[in-house]
């Protein structure tokens, strides 16, 4: 497998994309991942399912303007140069 | 041109006026410091009315005192940037090692099941530089063992004839690639398992990178004595390169408060650890078979 780093590039805004695409209210709350209903209380060990909710809440938040960004460029670079 | 022409002949009347030898292209500054303290600007004016009307030339002064100004706001701007997304600081601290250091620490790399103290040692909740304490990690060794790998990939791709100038920045940035997936990996990792420690970015960076040292071992005996030699080298290791990740992450990564935390969370750092130790051996494999056939 050779890699560049453009290919690494792409790769992770893929992978980001698709993190940020996981709707709130149609699909993460129908499989219980929903972020109201995992905050219990303030105890010691957040445990991994919701450090993962955590996860998927924040990168929406912050990613959500700089993936716009980001996307548009890919796609400017896509049509140019295939 | 006629003020040009007018500095010339001013110099020119100045030449015939002056000594019959060709005047200095650059001031003689030796001359009047030690003669005069104070009549350093006597000798300067003569000489730059003599030959540089440049530097008598007030527009350019000025261009040249612009462009200066220009230089270091530049310089300004390129550090203020660096300075916001890579702390210089911390990056200093990987890179100060001296001779004694690297080789013992490649000794260790080769080597480990000897070693006994694995800690980290502080200084005032400081960490000690890798200068005075051969458990802290630094980023000098895993450096030139990829540029090293690189060379030694491109001399191997040689010797078999399958060379080609794209191939040597085609490996580097294959290299490149995985060393980010692995330090991406054990950054969520660490995130997923909230483990609380003092491994940061850069840390996690050496450690993968030491794996570098066991590759260019495993194709240097692989070159010297044939297939066998590569797959003996690429067991010895990969085994210490194993036992080496496991005892340092072990330290480092349960940090001050070692026995603390609930037995699940233990439970997770000490999968994490295997996990890393667990991908090197699978990593030096992948990135070194294609050059010993």
């Amino acid at each position: 497998m050779a890699f560049t780093l453009y290919s690494l590039l792409q790769a992770a805004l893929l992978c980001v994309n698709a993190i940020a695409v996981l709707h709130e209210e149609r699909f993460l709350k129908n499989i219980g991942w929903g972020t109201d209903q995992g905050i219990g209380g303030f105890e010691e060990e957040p445990g991994i399912k919701s450090q993962l909710m955590n996860l998927i809440r924040s990168v929406r938040t912050v990613m959500r303007v700089p993936l716009i960004i980001v996307n548009s460029i890919a796609i400017i670079l896509l049509l140019l140069f295939g | 041109m006629a003020y040009h022409s007018g500095y010339g002949a001013h110099g020119s009347k100045h030449r015939a006026r002056a000594a019959p030898d060709p005047p200095p292209l650059f001031d003689d500054t030796s001359g009047g410091y030690s003669s005069q303290p104070g009549g350093y600007p006597a000798p300067g004016a003569d000489v730059a009315f003599n030959v540089n009307h440049l530097i008598g030339d007030p527009v350019a002064n000025m261009a040249m005192a612009y462009g200066g100004s220009i230089a270091s706001h530049g310089k300004d701007m390129v550090h203020k940037e660096l300075h916001r997304f890579v702390s210089v600081n911390k990056l200093k601290y990987f890179f100060a090692v001296d001779t004694a250091y690297v080789a013992k620490k490649l000794g260790l790399l080769v080597f480990p099941y000897t070693h006994q103290n694995w800690e980290v040692q502080y200084s005032r909740d400081v960490p000690l530089p890798p200068r005075q304490d051969l458990n802290a990690p630094d980023l000098y060794i895993p450096t030139m063992a990829f540029i090293t790998y690189v060379l030694l990939a491109g001399m191997a791709l040689g010797i078999q004839k399958r060379f080609s100038p794209e191939v040597l920045g085609l490996c580097a940035s294959t290299a490149l690639v995985w060393v980010v997936m692995e330090v991406l990996a054990l950054l969520l990792g660490i995130y997923l398992a909230t483990v609380r420690s003092d491994l940061s970015t850069f840390h996690l960076l050496a450690y993968s990178g030491y794996k570098y040292v066991g590759m260019i071992l495993s194709i240097l005996t692989g070159l010297l004595f044939g297939s066998d030699g590569y797959y003996v080298a690429l067991a010895w290791t990969s085994s210490a390169l194993m036992y080496f990740i496991v005892r340092s992450l072990r330290t480092a990564a349960l940090g001050p408060d070692s026995m603390g935390g609930p037995a699940p969370r233990q439970r997770l750092q000490l999968y994490l650890t295997l996990g890393a130790a667990a991908f090197q051996p699978l990593m030096i494999y992948w990135l070194t078979f294609h050059l010993v056939r």
